[in-house]
């Protein structure tokens, strides 16, 4: 019903264009000059019809199921809702919605049956309001927006108006992210907290995250000492930089300094080619390559490898991060001046005196800002350390055992599990608070450090 | 200190001299040869992960296939209720004929094994579609359950002692008796692009994950693009420069470096439980996905439209078009490429994103192609996470399999854009 009325607030609208267009190229050629042209004049009209019930539909729609939900509560017999419990309400309303959609389980008891039946003739009568409501809109706004249309009309300012107003609100979308996550993880985070005290999730060292089955289970009360996470997510991002950082470097110099552009030219693309490949593809060669290859070189030595070690996981995705730290040091080197660089050549440096005594040490700033960039992608990175880390959260840092990070943590805790009321399923919110802090906190850093060192040069 | 010169003289070309040179050209040639191993490393690494994807994944793209011929007897199957019919007996029926020294059920049931589970529902299928065939016989071509799959590609080795291999020695007399009379063949396997997800790897294919991400990319497009062009355009040609359009900025970059993971529990918790729509939806994917692309798009938009020269608007508003003529009738044609290009990969991202969509519930087992925009549906990359995850030898060369579909489509869309560049762009 929802796609049927959008459809027809769009052909409404098209017929309000051609109306407001055959009005207006009436108004062509007459005494008096016509402000706007004919198209404007549908534009207006068109607008005028299409987007307030654009926007009656969305609330509507938004609205309804919650409005519909308490008239329902409301319709149930006093002995039911009396001193019920939201959970319990929740229940009712749940069970209700269950019967009516004919997935019965269980013989309903006849109020609720009743309650179903209310249910979809509610939703039944619910649906055509919306239909007839957007429809009652639309003719008003036209009628209105018609009598309004006169020669002297400015119909393009008004037009022109509207499409600001759009373009404006487009742009606070991202306002609207941002305020979205924050709001959604700090809302989580803090049921979660009210259940769990922060100081034990912040410095606890035992992550197990269970909850009890039943009240009397003695196993599985869980324990929301988050640092092994935190320890573990270090170590294997530790592990991508220090594979990343020196691969990536060394290909930046190179690419710089020693490259000539038809070598340049073919190495670059190959960078973005590394780049562009999903996580989920270096997650499964992560899997079936090299952890198998880690534990036979392991087993060759004599050492016991653990088969989802936290090299493999992090020796992958220092190969994911590779491009990262090249691109980001290859704009840092080609930033630094190019008298710098000559003084140094003409003075009889050679290339490799230039780069480690006058351009790394002036792109320093850069390539840093670079590096905790990438710091800040391994660590948030999830697939291929969902895929070849392991799920149990030990204190380590071998990187021959397996580890745990915060990323897989908030993956396993929410896969396949919609009940929302347990400490476990909030858990990920918390742990995902903990990785948008500091990601943001490691971009912010990085921009800041790239812009200040930018501003010497320029 | 005006005569005082320095009047050290070194001697270039003593030994001590010559030596520090060539010191320092050693060290000069170890920098360059650190680079040259660096990229090698890399390329190289990039060169083992394609091979060992095409390596493993080759093989799915055939299917052992068996040809059997099943005899629908009309006492087991019902002209009037064909659904009803009782196929498993016509299987059985056929394998039967096929090899009348085989007795007792145990080794009847391991016969049949040879064939995929699901051989008779095909069956009932192909006599729904046709059922003059009731009473006659029928001739289809079943794929080989997995281990036989394995065995016909070479995966598992005969050499091996019995109780080490999933198939025994009786099953492969059986097959390579099959396998004279002609009856095993390895075609295509366009099962892999028209089946949906199934728990036994030979029918398993991508229909429902390409299904599922082209409606959740389609729902990307539909709103990122509009919202990220008209946001760019705000930006780049309106704004008052204060401090909303300074934090609107802010966050744009922000956004573009929040991990993907985050995206997944703001869908999931704004998404899926404040708006209650439905799990698994492509829709819910493709509205976290557009978030997740509106910065790519927007830093895009921009730049395409500071590239087109500020004469072009001083002409167009020297003739007395409005600021906003001037942008949509001038500036954004001529953009368009340039921003064309930049969605194009920033869909290519979006293709490839996979740890917000597990969070919303689009890996789960779905054995059908969605039929809208709001059913249970997996996506390209979730199914390979599935895949991945899943036991059975055979998902092995599946989720190769899967992975090189996967790059297949980036390498076309990063293809289509790198056209659409080369063609469409102009350079002022």
């Amino acid at each position: 019903m929802f796609g049927y009325t959008v459809l027809l607030i769009i052909a409404l609208s098209l017929v309000a264009f051609y109306v407001g267009r055959a009005q207006g190229a009436a108004f062509v050629g007459g005494d008096v000059k016509s402000h706007s042209l004919p198209s404007y004049h549908g534009a207006f009209v068109a607008v005028w019809v299409g987007i307030p019930a654009i926007v009656l539909v969305l609330i509507w729609v938004a609205l309804q199921g919650t409005v519909i939900d308490q008239a329902l509560l409301g319709s149930l017999p006093a002995s039911m809702t009396e001193g019920a419990s939201v959970s319990q309400l929740r229940l009712f309303l749940s069970e209700i919605k269950n019967v009516a959609a004919g997935r019965i389980f269980s013989e309903p008891t006849p109020e609720i049956q009743a309650a179903a039946e209310t249910y979809i003739r509610w939703q039944g009568i619910a649906r055509w309001a919306m239909l007839v409501a957007a429809t009652a809109l639309m003719v008003i706004a036209l009628v209105i927006a018609r009598g309004r249309l006169t020669t002297r009309f400015r119909a393009r300012n008004n037009v022109e108006r509207v499409m600001s107003g759009l373009m404006v609100f487009c742009s606070t979308v991202a306002i609207l992210t941002t305020i979205g996550i924050i709001a959604s993880l700090l809302f989580e985070a803090y049921r979660f907290f009210e259940q769990v005290p922060v100081t034990e999730f912040l410095f606890g060292l035992n992550w197990e995250p269970q909850i009890r089955l039943r009240e009397d289970q003695i196993a599985g009360a869980g324990a929301f000492g988050a640092v092994p996470v935190f320890v573990g997510t270090i170590l294997i991002a530790t592990i991508a930089m220090l594979v990343a950082t020196p691969i990536g470097l060394f290909t930046a110099i190179f690419l710089v300094e020693y490259a000539n552009d038809r070598v340049r030219n073919i190495i670059k693309p190959i960078m973005e080619i590394l780049a562009g490949i999903p996580t989920v593809v270096y997650g499964f060669f992560a899997v079936l390559t090299v952890a198998p290859a880690i534990r036979e070189f392991g087993s060759l030595l004599g050492i016991a490898v653990s088969p989802n070690s936290a090299l493999a996981a992090g020796g992958v995705m220092g190969i994911m991060i590779i491009p990262f730290i090249s691109s980001l040091s290859d704009d840092a080197l080609k930033a630094v001046p190019r008298a710098m660089r000559d003084g140094s050549l003409a003075l009889g440096a050679t290339r490799s005196e230039t780069m480690t005594k006058v351009l790394l040490p002036a792109a320093l700033p850069g390539i840093m800002g670079g590096i905790l960039l990438a710091l800040s992608r391994a660590i948030g990175e999830t697939m291929i350390v969902v895929m070849a880390a392991g799920l149990i959260a030990t204190m380590t840092i071998n990187p021959i055992d397996s580890v745990t990070t915060v990323t897989v943590q908030i993956v396993t805790l929410l896969i396949g599990d919609t009940e929302f009321d347990s400490p476990k399923t909030l858990a990920a919110f918390a742990l995902g608070l903990v990785l948008f802090i500091v990601t943001l906190s490691l971009n912010v850093l990085a921009l800041h450090i790239v812009r200040k060192y930018r501003e010497q040069y320029e | 200190m005006t005569d005082s010169t320095m009047t050290v003289s070194v001697d270039w070309t003593s030994e001590e001299g010559a030596a520090r040179r060539r010191r320092r050209h050693a060290a000069d040639r170890r920098l360059r040869a650190y680079g040259i191993g660096a990229i090698s490393l890399a390329i190289g690494l990039l060169a083992i992960l394609i091979v060992t994807l095409a390596a493993t994944g080759y093989k799915a793209f055939v299917q052992t296939m068996v040809r059997v011929d099943f005899t629908i007897s009309a006492d087991l199957v019902k002209a009037d209720n064909i659904p009803a019919g009782n196929f498993r007996a016509v299987v059985a029926n056929a394998m039967g004929t096929l090899f009348p020294e085989v007795e007792g059920r145990a080794e009847e049931r391991e016969l049949k094994r040879i064939l995929t589970n699901n051989t008779q529902f095909m069956v009932r299928d192909a006599v729904i579609a046709d059922p003059s065939v009731i009473g006659g016989t029928i001739t289809l071509r079943v794929p080989a359950s997995d281990p036989f799959d394995q065995l016909n590609k070479g995966e598992i080795s005969r050499d091996l002692p019995e109780d080490q291999r999933r198939v025994n020695d009786q099953q492969i007399t059986w097959f390579d008796k099959l396998d004279a009379e002609g009856r095993i063949t390895t075609p295509f396997n366009w099962g892999l692009f028209l089946n949906a997800d199934s728990r036994f790897p030979e029918l398993a294919g991508l229909a429902g994950a390409i299904v599922g991400s082209f409606y959740a990319l389609l729902v990307c497009f539909l709103i990122s693009f509009p919202v990220g062009i008209a946001a760019a355009v705000y930006l780049e040609e309106f704004a008052p420069k204060n401090r909303l359009t300074d934090l609107i900025e802010v966050n744009i970059n922000n956004l573009a470096a929040v991990p993907s993971v985050v995206f997944g529990l703001l869908g999931l918790a704004v998404f899926l439980n404040f708006f209650g729509l439905p799990r698994s939806a492509p829709l819910v994917g493709g509205m976290v996905l557009a978030l997740m692309t509106l910065p790519t798009i927007i830093i895009v938009t921009r730049a395409a439209l500071k590239s087109v020269p500020p004469s072009i608007r001083e002409a167009a508003l020297g003739m007395g078009a409005s600021k906003h003529q001037t942008i949509m009738h001038h500036v954004l044609p001529l953009a368009l490429p340039g921003i064309l290009t930049g969605t194009i990969i920033g869909l290519a991202q979006a293709l490839g994103e996979t740890a917000p969509l597990l969070l919303i519930g689009m890996n789960a087992f779905i054995t059908s192609p969605p039929g809208g925009l709001m059913e249970a549906s997996t996506a390209l990359p979730t199914q390979v996470f599935i895949w991945a995850d899943s036991p059975e030898r055979g998902f092995v060369a599946r989720t190769s399999a899967g992975i090189l579909v996967l790059l297949g489509f980036l390498i076309l869309m990063n293809a289509i854009a790198i056209f659409l560049r080369q063609r469409l762009e102009r350079t002022w």
